[in-house]
């Protein structure tokens, strides 16, 4: 093989079609639909007496109504994504509510009309008599369990689960030191470009339902759409175009308007759509990040951590449809780089009259790190070391992999990080961060994490060499902008010595490619990359074996290469028997599986040099250091896109936008003007470093790098503020005004000093 | 109306938003509406050569006037508009969502500011929200923009060099404009 793509700063194929406004996002799609809208609960907590649609079904224009009662499945729970033995009290709403709603922006009614002025029209003339009920709105009211928001589920709490080893009441006892910690992380929200949007057509004569849906997920909605309308799956396609950003929260089974819109579509003969508008988006789709922490920590006079004790709850929100991974993985991974040898954790998983929460990148890692960080940088100031050196003492060296962490892993496993180098990655980082810059109120950001990337159970891919020369590959999963069309092609045209240009990749279309998981969890690289590096080993192997048959003696010696020609030259050599022996497929196509055995764990080091205005409390971020290890990069200019929009993404969360709940569950910023999303101003210019420990546990020893951006970028503002104003920061976001009350107001107990 | 050099009558329903005007009446889905609510940007045409948020229009306010969207800089599929290609080098798109946005408020600062600043980068793209690439890559695409922009200055920018060769997996943080090996 002569050129080497694997690494290379590939630009990308996607590219040309979006430049030019030829990108295919779900609402670009047309062809004649009807537009739709949901009606939804303005109370986050009430019952329904009565719903009146006479009005609205007899205004003209307006095609179709529908109320739950009016849906075949409109008395089925929809279903619980990951369920869990320990989500003891799990609960899912339905595709619209009839009985009680349970946050603000549960739909209640879906109305289908010729435009959608026309359906916004008749959504307004719906009557729905609301009697509200007592609403419970943060993780902590939902502990108190005053009131209830589940009628059936006792003390409002989903699940807990409880987790040990070593034994942490011994260690903490015996611990020559002791600190207490309280932590608070609150809700924070993915709010992708795009908004939702699903697109449906039924076809009689082909007998073809196709939808598309800007999910994260089509494989698993084709399957759910194909078991809840009783249709064989041959007859369902769902197809992710161009999503406009994920993050997460594009994957549910389901959203409403993923089984409304479809079904209309079959009912009235005629295409659906459905776009969420950006108000809508705010509380209709999930969220994530509200957990509150209670830590006691024991170390030695050096700082080195002997016992570790966390109690969390975490705000699940009104409904549990993704099951409790995100607690989960917060339990998994708070002990981040460092050797905890005792470590205890329990979480309750509680309700609240909230959206729903699901994974947001970052998936429960980010609040995990910020309360690790912040504890050492604690320990750090109570033994008188510097935040570095009590990194330094902690770290699990590069010598002790595979380490097994002893809890348990969203997989079904325990907690084993495969490879790393963390000492290396935190000595780079300093170095890069370099000495503190002149002036007044300037302080440093550190934090440190690890990621349990490419989670199984698989994904397939398959490749195909098109009598033409050129070479055509598709896998299940989607992208929302990771650049699937350039890194896979890249993997592709290594296997068969082909140009990357010569190799175009499809994903996320059952058409294609019917089966798989879901783009999230950093996955993509190390379950679809990996596959369809095995799918393109089996097509090099199928020709080099044709061509042995063919044309050569010794099919070692054979070496792909001159692209276009060579599929096309294989003659056949006599042989006896069929032409097609037993086993043997024509073509020079494959499909093929990866399946990881365990997560393949990235990790990085974030270091900042940052200013607070003393009196404006204003944030400057004067250098932003990233030195990471995602495996082997497939592309550095792509990994680098994903940390810093990573990064990015974490810097706004922790100091500019904040979801402002009140005490009646209502949103009170749901817009742009009020969430305030960072713009270029707000960011800094990001300094990246790639260090590259393979992963033992693929193929091509790659790890998953959406997230990591984002991991440890609240730790790192929060130390930096901390140590810039020298007042104890133990919340997630901040903002210029919460820094002056906190600057303001006497110090608490709470203090991480 | 004018759009994209060609006329076009006005829409029927006064009420039409000239975003709702451009994609849904006359197909042109490449302009985006990610907010309608006048934040976030995606939705930007030029107006007269200036940058417009289409969303805080009426269609029939354009009435008069020259329109041109992401579809008119490059049309035809002939070569891209050196501001579209700067953002191909620079990887300053992930998912494409606010890219038409951006690449027209970049046309717009450019016929502004030629040779712009770092600051009046910054401003230019002040505008527009981008959730995937944290902007700098966008920064690098401006820059990038500039120097193919104009032709006939020799190239002073360090972003206007051959880029990193395959073999080259060095970790310099994605200074360099990426290019195809
Ligand atoms: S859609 Fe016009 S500014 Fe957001
Ligand atoms: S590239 Fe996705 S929002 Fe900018």
């Amino acid at each position: 093989m002569t050129t080497r793509w694997f690494g290379a700063r590939v630009q990308r194929a996607e590219d040309d079609r979006l430049l030019r406004g030829r990108g295919r996002f779900t609402d670009d799609i047309d062809e004649g639909a009807l537009e739709s809208v949901l009606v939804r609960s303005p109370y986050a907590h009430a019952r329904i007496n009565s719903i009146d649609v006479s009005a609205a079904r007899a205004m003209s224009g307006v095609v179709a109504v529908y109320t739950a009662q009016d849906l075949p499945f409109g008395g089925t729970d929809l279903p619980i994504l990951i369920p869990h033995p320990n989500l003891t009290h799990g609960r899912t709403q339905r595709c619209l509510a009839s009985e009680v709603v349970r946050y603000a922006g549960e739909a209640v009614v879906f109305v289908v009309a010729e435009s959608r002025a026309i359906a916004e029209d008749a959504a307004e003339l719906v009557e729905v008599d609301y009697e509200p009920l007592p609403v419970v709105i943060t993780p902590e009211t939902a502990a108190r369990a005053e009131h209830l928001v589940h009628d059936d589920v006792p003390g409002n709490v989903a699940a807990e689960m409880v987790q040990e080893k070593g034994n942490v009441a011994a260690a903490l006892e015996s611990a020559p030191r002791r600190k207490h910690f309280h932590f608070r992380y609150e809700r924070g929200a993915a709010s992708p470009m795009e908004a939702r949007a699903v697109w449906a057509r039924w076809s009689d004569g082909e007998r073809k339902l196709t939808v598309y849906d800007s999910t994260q997920s089509p494989t698993s909605i084709r399957g759910g759409l194909a078991v809840l309308f009783g249709l064989p799956e041959s007859q369902v396609d769902v197809i992710a175009p161009d999503v406009g950003g994920g993050f997460g929260p594009k994957i549910m089974l389901f959203y409403p308007d993923e089984l409304l819109v479809p079904y209309a579509a079959m009912q009235l003969g005629r295409p659906v759509k459905w776009t969420e508008d950006r108000q809508e988006h705010f509380t209709a789709v999930n969220q994530e990040r509200g957990q509150v922490h209670e830590v006691d920590v024991g170390y030695d006079d050096g700082g080195r951590v002997l016992a570790f004790d966390d109690d969390f709850i975490h705000d699940g929100g009104a409904y549990t449809p993704y099951g409790i991974i995100l607690p989960i993985i917060t339990a998994g991974q708070l002990p981040g780089p460092y050797r905890v040898p005792n470590y205890r954790v329990r979480f309750r998983d509680m309700y609240t009259n909230a959206t729903p929460t699901s994974p947001y990148r970052g998936a429960g890692r980010p609040h995990a790190c910020f309360v690790m960080e912040r504890t050492l940088d604690a320990i750090a100031a109570d033994v008188g070391i510097d935040r570095a050196e009590v990194r330094r003492r902690n770290l699990i060296q590069p010598d002790e992999f595979p380490y097994d962490v002893g809890v348990g892993w969203q997989d079904g496993n325990t907690v084993v990080y495969d490879s790393g180098n963390y000492p290396k990655l935190l000595e780079t980082a300093l170095e890069k961060l370099g000495p503190k810059p002149a002036g007044e109120n300037v302080g440093m950001g550190l934090g440190m994490y690890v990621e349990g990337t490419g989670v199984g159970p698989y994904e397939g891919a398959h490749v195909q060499v098109l009598v033409s020369g050129k070479v055509v590959a598709a896998t299940g999963i989607p992208s929302q902008g990771q650049a699937h069309a350039t890194v896979w092609a890249q993997v592709v045209a290594d296997e068969l010595g082909v140009d990357v240009r010569d190799v175009e990749i499809t994903s996320g279309d059952t058409r294609r490619f019917p089966w798989g998981v879901g783009t999230f969890a950093s996955r993509g690289a190390v379950t679809a990359g990996n596959a369809m590096h095995v799918a393109a080993r089996m097509v090099a192997e199928k020709a080099k074996k044709i061509a042995a048959d063919a044309v050569l003696s010794n099919p070692v010696r054979y070496a792909f290469g001159g692209g276009t020609e060579a599929a096309t030259q294989f003659t056949p050599k006599a042989r006896p028997g069929p032409p097609l022996a037993d086993g043997e497929e024509p073509g020079l196509e494959a499909t093929g599986y990866f399946s990881p055995a365990g997560s393949a764990w990235a990790s990085g080091c974030h270091a900042a040099w940052l200013r607070v205005d003393p009196k404006t409390y204003r944030l400057e971020i004067l250098k932003y250091v990233v030195v990471h290890d995602c495996g082997k990069v497939i592309n550095p200019m792509v990994v680098e896109g994903q940390i810093e929009g990573g990064v990015a993404q974490g810097i706004g969360g922790a100091f500019y936008e904040r979801l402002a709940y009140d005490s009646d569950g209502q949103l009170r910023n749901a817009s742009f003007m009020e969430f305030l999303m960072p713009y270029a101003t707000e960011i800094p210019k990001i300094d990246i470093e790639h260090i590259e420990t393979p992963s033992p546990l693929n193929p091509l020893g790659v790890k998953g790098v959406g997230e990591a951006g984002v991991i440890p970028v609240g730790a790192v503002i929060g130390s930096g503020i901390e140590d810039a104003l020298g007042i104890p920061i133990t919340e997630m976001p901040l903002s210029p005004l919460r820094l002056y009350e906190l600057s303001t107001s006497a110090s608490t107990s709470t203090s991480t000093r | 109306m004018k759009v994209n050099g060609f006329a076009h009558p006005a829409p029927s329903d006064p009420r039409r938003l000239l975003s709702d005007h451009l994609r849904h009446d006359l197909g042109l889905t490449g302009t985006h509406v990610g907010c309608e609510h006048g934040v976030c940007g995606c939705c930007t045409v030029l107006l007269d050569g200036a940058p417009v948020r289409s969303c805080l229009m009426l269609a029939v306010q354009a009435e008069g006037h020259d329109v041109t969207t992401i579809e008119g800089l490059a049309p035809g599929g002939s070569q891209l508009h050196p501001v579209q290609q700067a953002f191909h080098e620079c990887h300053g798109l992930q998912c494409g969502f606010c890219t038409p946005g951006f690449v027209m408020s970049v046309v717009g600062l450019l016929a502004q500011h030629p040779h712009p600043t770092e600051e009046q980068v910054d401003e230019g793209i002040a505008g527009n929200l981008c959730r995937c690439t944290g902007y700098a890559s966008i920064r690098r695409a401006v820059t990038r923009a500039a120097v193919l922009l104009a032709p006939l200055t020799p190239d002073p920018s360090p972003l206007g060099g051959e880029g990193a060769n395959p073999a080259d997996r060095s970790s310099s943080g994605g200074e360099g404009a990426g290019t195809s090996p």
